[in-house]
This record gives structure tokens, C-alpha cells and sequence, in this order.
């Protein structure tokens, strides 16, 4: 699948998140159009390019967090850092399976740290979907839509859970952080989860009928 | 791709999944059941989503000096070599066939006709295949937590409903259900119980109960 980056971020590493270039803002199309966040470059820049500096900026970023992350689930320091570190490596090393438009690069790093703590702490492989395969011959156009798309859902989720009362958004960090059971968790709704459903669907479906097109070609 | 499936994981329970808080043998059937259904695939990526929101927003721990030295400096060195998981083969999705080891099932015999091979399991559970002949019904069984079976060839229906391949029927504590296997082909279903029990063949049939054979 090629670079997102390509269509719609010319000078990868200037863009901050969710901005305007104002050097655009003669064309009137583009100046309304949202851009990729900060974090999706350096993330394509790193699948794409293998490009260190962007994986510093990451690194920057999302060292912190998930630091602070793991230490939430209960693991001292020493450990939280030595998981922070197999993370961002299997980020480094998988990020030829990174796309935009099948998951925003929080919710894939997110995926990545639950596998490997599992694996880690509980010394156990986490059974995983088989994945879909990416086609080369993929429609980049709808591709690079369907990623700023994901994008702006979860930029709705963000605001939704900064909205919550504080009890409501410790049940939801709390399940996200593996603490509570699928019962309780059953219990435990806040987030508007339908929309961001909705258009990941669309996504696959598309998928689907693309590789249907190739197997039949 | 998917079968027409009407019977789904339930959302509290992909996202426990997702989560990581859902034991081994579940995560085995619902990591089969969303490779073969769009609409729990999405509902997980959804899950996925809000994880990774958490993930941001939750608070920066700092790190100690060095580690982006030492991180960096391990970018270059060679990727350990990795096995590739087990791809589909047949009717037994990636994971199942993961879990099998890349085999093929070996069937063993629980009376009945019934036959059972145990895929996997820890204190908090048991996954297993298990074939059931057409047109056979299985005992009554309750179970003490939560049980999830999908189905994979043929088809069975209960009380609940009738379930085809894909569909996942999902019995709590206390339901009591006799599922008989449709005709055509035998059943195969692929089935995750919160207990490890044991099976005694030399129990009577109506003691054995069907998924903690």
C-alpha cells in the first residue's frame, strides 16, 4: 500500500496535529481539509523511510505515556521501562504492518503493548485475529480519506472521554488497563463507540470488495 | 470471507479482549470468531481506538537517563528471527490452527460419537474442538461462568437458536441447553469453558457434561 504521506503530507515532519497550513491557504479545498496528526507521519516516516529522527519524536511522545501506562497496571519502574522498550522496538521492527486506515497509530501501539505485556508478564501468547492482508493494488485515494477519517473519530473519543466525571473516566481507564472482568466492564459504558465502529466497517467492507476484485481477476 | 453470521461476541466481552483481561481460552474463540466477522473485527478495532486514547491521556511517567540511547542503539541490530503465526487451513481458522501447533487435530473419543481434542487452557480455562455426529444431542450441561462455542463446520441448535458456522452461541452460569448437531456433515465446534475439568470415560453419558468433557 504506498505512503499516505504522499497524497496528503508533502513535508512530513512540519506538520503538527490536526493543523491548516497556511501556505495552502490559497487553494480554498485544501485549506479546510484537516491534515494527518503529527504522530501518523513519524509513523509513516519510520514505515516508509526507516527515518530515526521520526522515531525519536515517537519515542519523545509515547515513551512517557506508556511508561506511565504500565506503571498503572501495577508493574514497578525497572520492569515498566524494560516493556516500554520491547514496545517501541516492535514498533520500529513491525511498522511495515502499520496502516493508517485500519487503525490510528495510538490504538496501534495500544494493541502492540497489550500483546507484549501479556506475552511478557503472564509468559503467554495472546491468541490474535488473522490479520488482513494489505493489497499493493489498494485504492490510496480512499485510503488516505478512510485514514483521516479514523483520526477524526478518535479525536471524538479523546473529547468524549476529557468530558466524563472523573469516577466514569477511572472505570473506563480502569477497563482499558485490563483491570475489570467483562462483566464489569458490561457495566461500565461512557464512550460513544458507534461511529468509530460504523466507519472502520465501511473500511473492511471496502477491503473486502477489493480483494474480492483481485481474486477474481 | 464470512459466512453469513447472525451470533456474535458480545461488545463487554471483545472488550475485555482487547484489553487483555480476558483469559487465554476465550481470547482463543474470540481471536477465531473475528477472523471470520467483519462486524467484531470493527467492534474491536473500536475498542482498539478508545485503548489507545486511554493510552495518551493517562499520564507521563518519566524515563530514565540512557533509555533512548539504548533504544536507539538496539534499532540496528538484526530482528530475532520470527515464526510466522499459522495461517488458515480449512475450516480451522489462524488461530485455531495456532493453537493446534500448525497440526491437524487429534480427535479423541468421549462416547457418543462424540470426540473432543483439547487446544488449550490455563487455571482460568479450557479451549477444545469438538465433533459432534449429525442429528446427535448432547447432554444436558450447566456450566459455572461463561462458556463460548463457535462453530466452525455443520451446525447445532438449541433453545437459543439455531447456530451455523461463524455464529458464536454464548451460555452463561446456569443455562441449561441440549444442542443437537444439524444434518450433513458433523458439527466441529471450537469451544472455551471457565474450568479445566477432566473427562472420565467411564461416566455415565448423561454426567458428562458436553463442554466440560
Amino acid at each position: 500500500m504506498l505512503s499516505v504521506v504522499d497524497t496528503l503530507a508533502p513535508e512530513p515532519r512540519m506538520a503538527p496535529r490536526a493543523c491548516v497550513r497556511s501556505e495552502l491557504a490559497v487553494t480554498p479545498d485544501i485549506k479546510t481539509a484537516p491534515a494527518l496528526s503529527e504522530q501518523t507521519v513519524w509513523m509513516l516516516a519510520i514505515r516508509d523511510q526507516r527515518d530515526k529522527a521520526a522515531f525519536k519524536r515517537l519515542f519523545d511522545y509515547y515513551g512517557p505515556r506508556l511508561k506511565g501506562f504500565v506503571m498503572r497496571t501495577g508493574a514497578p519502574a525497572a520492569q515498566a521501562e524494560d516493556i516500554v522498550q520491547d514496545v517501541l522496538l516492535t514498533v520500529w521492527r513491525k511498522a511495515h504492518l502499520f496502516d493508517p486506515s485500519r487503525a490510528q497509530v495510538s490504538s496501534w501501539i495500544y494493541q502492540i503493548a497489550r500483546n507484549r505485556q501479556i506475552d511478557i508478564i503472564r509468559k503467554e501468547a495472546r491468541p490474535v485475529p488473522e490479520a488482513l492482508k494489505a493489497e499493493d493494488e489498494a485504492d490510496d485515494e480512499a485510503d488516505a480519506g478512510q485514514a483521516l477519517a479514523i483520526e477524526q473519530e478518535t479525536e471524538k473519543l479523546r473529547r468524549a472521554l476529557a468530558k466524563l466525571a472523573p469516577a466514569q473516566r477511572d472505570m473506563i481507564e480502569r477497563a482499558y488497563l485490563g483491570e475489570l472482568t467483562h462483566t464489569e466492564i458490561r457495566d461500565a459504558t461512557g464512550l460513544p463507540l458507534g461511529t468509530i465502529k460504523s466507519r472502520i466497517r465501511l473500511g473492511l467492507e471496502r477491503l473486502r470488495h477489493e480483494l474480492k476484485d483481485l481474486r477474481q481477476e | 470471507m464470512s459466512p453469513k453470521i447472525s451470533h456474535h461476541i458480545p461488545p463487554e466481552v471483545i472488550a475485555a479482549y482487547a484489553a487483555g483481561s480476558l483469559g487465554q481460552a476465550y481470547a482463543l474463540v474470540v481471536a477465531a470468531h473475528v477472523s471470520m466477522c467483519d462486524t467484531c473485527r470493527a467492534e474491536l478495532a473500536a475498542h482498539e481506538a478508545a485503548g489507545g486514547v486511554v493510552l495518551e491521556e493517562i499520564g507521563e511517567a518519566t524515563l530514565s537517563d540512557g533509555m533512548l540511547h539504548r533504544l536507539m542503539g538496539a534499532l540496528d541490530a538484526p530482528k530475532p528471527q520470527e515464526r510466522a503465526p499459522a495461517a488458515r487451513h480449512g475450516i480451522y481458522p489462524g488461530p485455531v490452527m495456532e493453537a493446534l501447533k500448525g497440526a491437524t487435530p487429534r480427535w479423541k473419543s468421549v462416547g457418543g460419537g462424540v470426540k473432543q481434542c483439547l487446544i488449550g487452557g490455563d487455571a482460568q480455562g479450557a479451549s477444545r474442538l469438538l465433533l459432534i455426529p449429525p442429528g446427535q444431542a448432547v447432554p444436558d450441561h450447566g456450566h459455572n461462568g461463561l462458556e463460548l462455542t463457535l462453530v466452525l463446520q455443520g451446525g447445532f441448535s438449541d433453545d437459543a437458536g439455531h447456530f451455523d458456522v461463524g455464529d458464536v452461541e454464548v451460555a452463561n452460569a446456569g443455562l441449561d441447553h441440549v444442542p443437537t448437531a444439524d444434518p450433513g456433515p458433523p458439527c466441529i465446534v471450537v469451544a472455551a469453558t471457565d474450568a479445566p475439568l477432566k473427562f472420565n470415560t467411564f461416566l455415565p453419558r448423561l454426567l458428562q457434561p458436553l463442554f466440560g468433557i
